[in-house]
């Protein structure tokens, strides 16, 4: 008999909130894990002496890197906020369909509002750029 | 691991058949559907059908009866009771899992898409081989365990709070909605069990006449068998009974993290 074929499944399953959130929230762990890498030479290069630190700081600040750190920093509002939504869960807490539905909804707002508050306070408040070159 | 594209034999082939509606026919829709034939050696592929509402039931499944009664009786699919209690014809139908029978034409938008449930051996077109999900609802052992014995002129009673506890989880009619919608259970079904049987296992965990609990929680101390569940919620949206698989299986989780602490 000739294997039987495999049902088709992302290719045809509706993509909802459920899915939207959990593999955002999977993304931004990787993205973060990575930016986990920059953050560490940042602080090397803090650790090796001004002059490091200032060639580190002036790499930071350039233009496509500011856009990656504002990504990163977007990762870190969703994935803290998401993360919250699933310590819920965990503690058996908002698991109802209705509750679920409302808590993605809060997510995002909360996501973009954090962002937004972060962003403020680095490049408005601190008088600098993203990147700490102030 | 993740295998996200279909395997070579399983991709649907661009040229499935159309059935026209009949001459006259003023109120048609047209249903998609997934044909898979077993004897043929083809890929599968999606056949259309035109259908006249005005002389069609409102469900989904009257749709495909309509279609196997009037216009190809070649297609397959389980059904039997055809009112939501039996679990036979669950299957993808626009984009989430449900009951054909209690899925009424009108809740869809545009044409209705029907295919098998998902990332599930097809036997022909509509029919899943559940083989596996079966074997994973008796590796729970959906079975009362009782180490005391019965009283002898009477049933083990329960208290009316402790039958409250097992309501809900004791109506899941096994249709494998919510395992199927299951991403985790996509590509780990091998190992992790799924929401269905977890939520069976649930339903004897809490039992107040159970007293195999101690073993049921050993038995699911596993990376995959619980675990693989990341609470993506898929199976509570899909589940046509309205039950909580996601919130049963938080609860065992819960359970395990307290009796390993507190």
């Amino acid at each position: 008999m000739r294997p039987r074929p495999l049902s088709p499944h992302l290719g045809v399953y509706r993509f909802m909130y459920t899915m939207a959130t959990s593999i955002a929230h999977r993304i931004t762990g990787v993205v973060l894990s990575v930016g986990l890498v920059v953050l560490v030479a940042w602080l090397v290069a803090a650790a090796s002496g001004a002059e490091a630190y200032a060639s580190t700081a002036a790499l930071l600040s350039s233009g496509l890197v500011e856009v990656l750190l504002a990504g990163w920093l977007l990762a870190f509002c969703y994935h803290l906020c998401n993360g919250l939504r699933h310590l819920g869960w965990d503690l058996g807490r908002g698991l109802e369909k209705s509750e679920a539905r409302r808590s993605a909804a809060w997510v995002v707002v909360g996501t973009l509002v954090l962002f937004a508050v972060l962003v403020w306070l680095l490049l408005l408040r601190a008088g600098g750029t993203v990147g700490g070159a102030a | 691991m993740a295998e996200f594209r279909l395997p070579e034999n399983s991709r649907i082939k661009k040229d499935g058949k159309v059935h026209k509606a009949p001459e006259g026919a003023k109120n048609t829709r047209t249903f998609k559907v997934y044909r898979y034939d077993p004897d043929g050696g083809e890929n599968p592929r999606v056949d259309s059908f035109e259908l006249d509402m005005d002389d069609c039931g409102p469900m989904v499944l009257d749709a495909l009866l309509k279609i196997k009664n009037e216009v190809d009786p070649s297609l397959t699919f389980r059904r039997s009771c055809r009112e939501g209690i039996c679990g036979s014809c669950a299957m993808n139908i626009d984009g989430t899992n449900t009951l054909a029978c209690t899925k009424s034409c009108e809740e869809v938008k545009g044409d209705v898409k029907i295919y098998p449930l998902p990332h599930m051996p097809v036997v022909k077109d509509l029919v899943p081989d559940l083989t596996q999900f079966y074997a994973q609802y008796a590796s729970v052992k959906p079975w009362l365990q009782s180490r005391t014995p019965a009283p002898p002129d009477r049933e083990r009673l329960q208290s009316p709070e402790d039958q409250e506890k097992i309501d809900r989880p004791s109506a899941c009619i096994l249709c494998a909605c919510c395992s199927t919608s299951c991403p985790s259970y996509w590509w780990n079904g091998d190992r992790y069990l799924g929401p269905a049987a977890l939520l069976a296992a649930y339903r004897w965990i809490i039992d107040s006449r159970d007293d195999a609990t101690g073993e049921r929680l050993d038995a699911l101390e596993d990376p995959f068998r619980l675990y693989r569940c990341h609470t993506i919620m898929n199976c509570t949206e899909a589940c046509p009974k309205d039950l909580n698989p996601a919130k049963a299986i938080a609860e065992i989780k819960k359970m395990m993290a307290e009796r390993e602490h507190l």
